[in-house]
């Protein structure tokens, strides 16, 4: 294929046409190496912060950090943890993989989600830009009104919070947008809605979550902003607004954004269990509704974060009663992760033991969930280091364990090379030993009394043994990390050849290449079954001896028919990046001076024409 | 249409898993979207109503008859702009008849023209209310009132700006054989969108009284 | 593949269909607007205000939108989003209504 030869050699050409080939680019996988990449680099950051707070915490009366400085890291530990590590690293994974999975050659609107990218970037820019002025936003990842208010926080902090969050969420609807649409519609024949793998499953219900509850934080957002840049009332108490108007907005957004960030986590799970289990999944359909199930109980339940607000009983009961139900679905997950399991021939390799681990943490973090939901509970655990550690349970468990079992599972896919088995298990081992090591403890502190966001503790409170305990394990944690590094570079260089099938696995991305040719499939592949490239390796009742219809999927004999299918990829495009700038500009100059803001909508408005205007591809006539 | 409109038109009929356009299917997206931030915008401003510590009061500034007469207009924009599109769709369809064809998207064009004319109308009049309102005392700081109601119905009026910026795009497009009918129907989606949700606020903050 | 186009048979997408909608629009808004100059009591005028939006908001999007003749999923998004913003609109009045009650 010419354009992936075009590529290749450009590479070799110079480095200045291969950076210009990654701004350019608009190829899906690409655009998930970025996205990874991105994420993985504030993975770091958050982490690095964390640890910051760990060590102010380590001690009693701790001198490491003041306050201030103590409030702005724990405040973009949470933001950078939430919208920069956690949803990009999973739209790393909907980027590469969704339309392998469903045998497609790109994501439907391949400039768009170039313009996704460029505008996570230029939002998490922007909001990280803010420790060059010392003005670190320092309200917490909820920003509580009116704490956030003008007058509390004077300074640029909250407003470098919260454009930043404005900027993000447009990346992350439009993001959302494109592969709700590419499921939808770029299904090969035969992939029927219930033949898709649960991964994609799961990237549908999370993309219908982000469309649906952005827009309420992005009226929140814009509320906020108003009160700060043009002196509106919306928060303002003395004018008859009411704080508790942020709380609810926010919430609607925030509990359907915990599902956001945990459904990626549970998608990656359901492909690598059935893979090392070598049986399917157990329940797809029930898997699927499940998920159905949660995305709608979802938004009804989002005042379980506000019981100690005074909403009144009837409220308090209403929410604790529709939260509780969500575990119904939930468990019903968990009961068939565990039957997949169940009398299969487990395979331990680490991305098997990663996804084992995130079972068991995240029932963990799934059980205290209840707990918080009972209102009389939760009164006494709000905002002490209980929540903490439940929903670290949750989102390290829940997610990072998963999307690091996915970097296993699916590296060999992305570069062409195994990671090492050996290093993964030290790092499976220390990441999962360390991280329960951390945040069970957190749980004790808590039901001691010990409240989240305080940047120091009196020596008589009792607390100091668990709080250096709980440190020492983080680092464990950061040691964990720095395993996973190497591993990740080391394997670049010297793994082992992949192969196209490396784990013997079962959906559509293990039948082409590794890495995959930049057109995906040779020929758009035919769908006839769940598990499609275990039937097409051996029919029927895989697993057994009959390999009756055994299909060839081996690339290599296709090669020669290659030139004929001339696919049709699209063009190349900077106008993406161009918007995405215009609006980051558009956004910092709210921060800046009002022209500069002006000046950012008019380069907006210019390259959304020159884009619009641009042709997606060649016309075929052409060739 | 230019050879490379008919060209690029072909292409973009790629066979899809529904038979639906992306674009269509990423338009509707998208309003359901919105629903939600106009649904935001809309839920603050109730649950704010009355809840103003200085006038002035919707009671004493709300302007029903001129609004009606803007709603009208509004409401009017949304009929020339399926107009609009039946004219485009027509001539798409009319085949080798270059006269129907031609007088055909004259009308569709007319209409577009129409759509967008009505929908600056609209504009003119909320900058007057606008500037009424602040005449008489109600700023976008002055009270719950006015900032409930500036935003709502300022965000509102941004889209009705965006729409009819759009529209005169296609306009012009169309006299360049750009245009096919389904830009004028995504045009016009997102048009009729913003006028429904005109009509849910007029109902709710003009008409009901406070 | 494309059934694009099967949507707008002729039959609805004449000019005197729209504009027999138009007219009952009007029709609609001349109602609401004369309930304004008319005296009807508050309990009576709040759910009749209503329930002529929502005709108004029914006849646009199902014959402007064509939202009647065209693929479900299209209906499927709107009042996703739609029921969701309603449900949300009203536990939040009912929610502040309590806090200020
Ligand atoms: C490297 C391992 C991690 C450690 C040691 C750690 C530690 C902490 C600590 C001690 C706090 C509480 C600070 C305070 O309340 O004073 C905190 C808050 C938080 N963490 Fe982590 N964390 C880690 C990873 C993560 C991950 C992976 C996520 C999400 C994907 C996350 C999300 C959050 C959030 C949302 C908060 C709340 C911030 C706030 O109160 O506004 N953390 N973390
Ligand atoms: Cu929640």
């Amino acid at each position: 294929m010419a354009t992936v030869t075009d590529v290749r050699t450009q590479e070799r050409v110079s480095t200045g046409a291969a950076i210009w080939s990654w701004i350019t680019t608009i190829d899906h996988k690409r655009i998930g190496v970025l996205y990874f990449v991105t994420s993985l680099i504030y993975f770091l950051v958050a982490g690095i912060e964390a640890l910051l707070i760990r060590l102010q915490l380590a001690t009693p009366d701790g001198e490491i950090l003041d306050p201030d400085l103590y409030n702005q890291l724990f405040t973009m530990h949470g933001t950078a943890m939430v919208f920069m590590v956690a949803m990009p690293m999973a739209a790393a994974f909907f980027n590469f993989l969704i339309p392998l999975m469903i045998g497609a050659r790109d994501v439907a609107f391949p400039r768009l989600n170039a313009f996704s990218y460029w505008t996570f970037l230029g939002g998490s820019l922007l909001m990280h830009s803010s420790f060059l002025f010392g003005q670190a936003p320092d309200g917490g990842w909820f920003g509580y009104a009116n704490l956030t208010s003008k007058e509390y926080s004077p300074g640029l902090s909250i407003d470098f919070w919260g454009l930043g969050l404005l900027v993000l969420g447009v990346a992350s609807v439009a993001a959302a947008l494109n592969f709700i649409i590419t499921i939808i519609n770029l299904r090969a024949p035969g992939m029927t809605l219930m033949r898709m793998p649960v991964f994609v499953w799961m990237t549908f219900v999370t993309s219908f979550l982000i469309i649906f509850a952005f827009p309420a934080i992005t009226a929140a957002l814009i509320f906020l902003e108003f009160d700060r840049l043009f002196g509106t009332n919306f928060y303002e108490v003395a004018e008859g607004g009411d704080p508790m108007l942020w709380q609810h907005l926010f919430w609607v957004f925030g509990h359907p954004e915990v599902y956001i960030l945990v459904l990626p986590g549970f998608g990656i799970a359901s492909e690598i269990l059935p893979t090392f289990s070598r049986k399917p999944i157990f329940g797809y359909s029930a898997m699927v509704f499940a998920a159905v199930a949660i995305g709608f109980l979802g938004f009804s339940v989002w005042a379980h974060h506000m019981f100690t607000t005074g909403m009144g009983t009837i409220a308090d009961a209403a929410f604790a009663g529709s939260t509780m139900l969500i575990a119904i679905p939930t468990g019903i997950k968990m009961f068939n992760w565990v039957a997949t399991c169940f009398g299969g021939r487990i395979r331990l390799t680490t991305p098997m033991l990663f996804a084992l681990g995130f079972l068991t943490t995240f029932l963990i973090g799934g059980l205290t969930g209840p707990m918080l939901a009972a209102v009389p509970l939760d009164l006494h655990f709000q905002d002490s280091y209980f929540v903490v550690g439940h929903f670290h349970y949750v989102l390290f468990g829940g997610l990072i364990l998963a999307l690091m079992g996915g970097v296993y599972y699916w590296y060999p896919k992305i570069t062409g090379r195994m990671m090492s088995e050996k290093i993964g298990k030290v790092h499976f081992w220390l990441m999962f030993m360390s991280m329960n090591l951390t945040f069970f403890p957190m749980h004790f502190v808590g039901l001691d009394g010990m409240p989240r966001r305080v940047s120091t503790y009196a020596a008589d409170m009792g607390w100091e043994g668990w709080n250096m305990f709980i440190s020492i394990s983080a680092f464990g944690i950061g040691l964990s990390v720095l395993v996973f590094l190497h591993n990740l570079v080391v394997s670049y260089k010297k793994g082992e050849p992949a192969g196209n099938d490396p784990w013997d696995a079962r959906t559509l991305e293990w039948a082409i290449p590794s890495p995959p040719p930049e057109h995906n499939f040779d020929e758009i592949p035919q769908v006839t079954h769940r598990d499609q490239v275990w039937y097409d390796k051996y029919g029927e009742g895989h697993g057994s001896a009959a390999e009756l219809s055994k299909v060839d999927t081996s690339v290599a004999e296709h090669a020669e028919e290659d030139e004929e299918h001339d696919v049709h990829m699209p063009n190349p495009s900077y106008w993406p990046l161009l918007v995405s700038a215009g609006l980051t500009i558009a956004a910092a100059g709210l921060l800046i001076h009002i022209l500069v803001a002006i000046f950012g909508v008019a380069w907006t408005i210019v390259a959304i024409y020159a884009w619009s205007l641009e042709p997606a591809s060649d016309p075929p006539n052409e060739h | 249409m230019s050879d490379a409109a008919l060209a690029h038109e072909a292409h973009e009929e790629h066979p899809t898993s529904t038979g639906l356009n992306h674009r269509k299917i990423l338009m509707w997206a998208f309003l359901g979207s919105e629903c939600i931030f106009f649904g935001s915008l809309i839920t603050t401003y109730l649950v704010y109503r009355g809840k103003s510590v200085v006038g002035p009061y919707p009671g004493e500034i709300l302007n029903i008859p001129l609004t009606s007469v803007s709603t009208f207009v509004l409401l009017m924009s949304s009929l020339a702009m399926v107009l609009s599109l039946a004219g485009f769709e027509r001539a798409a369809g009319a085949g080798t008849d270059e006269e129907r064809r031609r007088s055909e998207l004259k009308k569709g064009r007319f209409w577009l023209l129409m759509t967008a004319v009505l929908g600056t109308g609209f504009l003119g009049f909320q900058v007057y209310e606008f500037y009424e309102f602040v005449h008489h005392g109600l700023g976008l700081t002055t009270n719950l009132f006015g900032t409930t109601f500036y935003v709502l119905t300022g965000f509102h009026g941004t889209h009705v700006g965006v729409g009819v910026v759009w529209l005169v795009s296609l306009l012009v497009l169309s006299y360049f054989g750009k245009v096919k009918p389904l830009d004028v129907e995504l045009g016009g989606l997102y048009w009729h969108f913003v006028d429904i949700v005109w009509i849910i606020i007029f109902t709710l903050i003009y008409l009901i009284p406070s | 593949m494309s059934t694009e186009a099967a949507h707008t048979d002729e039959a609805h997408a004449t000019t005197g269909h729209y504009v027999r909608i138009a007219i009952i629009l009007t029709i609609l808004t001349i109602l609401e607007v004369a309930t304004y100059y008319v005296d009807i009591p508050f309990a009576l005028l709040i759910p009749l205000l209503l329930v002529l939006a929502g005709m108004k908001f029914a006849l646009v999007v199902a014959y402007y939108m064509h939202l009647r003749y065209d693929s479900k999923l299209f209906s499927g998004f709107f009042f996703f989003g739609l029921t969701i913003e309603i449900l949300l609109l009203i536990a939040l009045m009912v929610l502040f209504g309590i806090r200020s009650g």
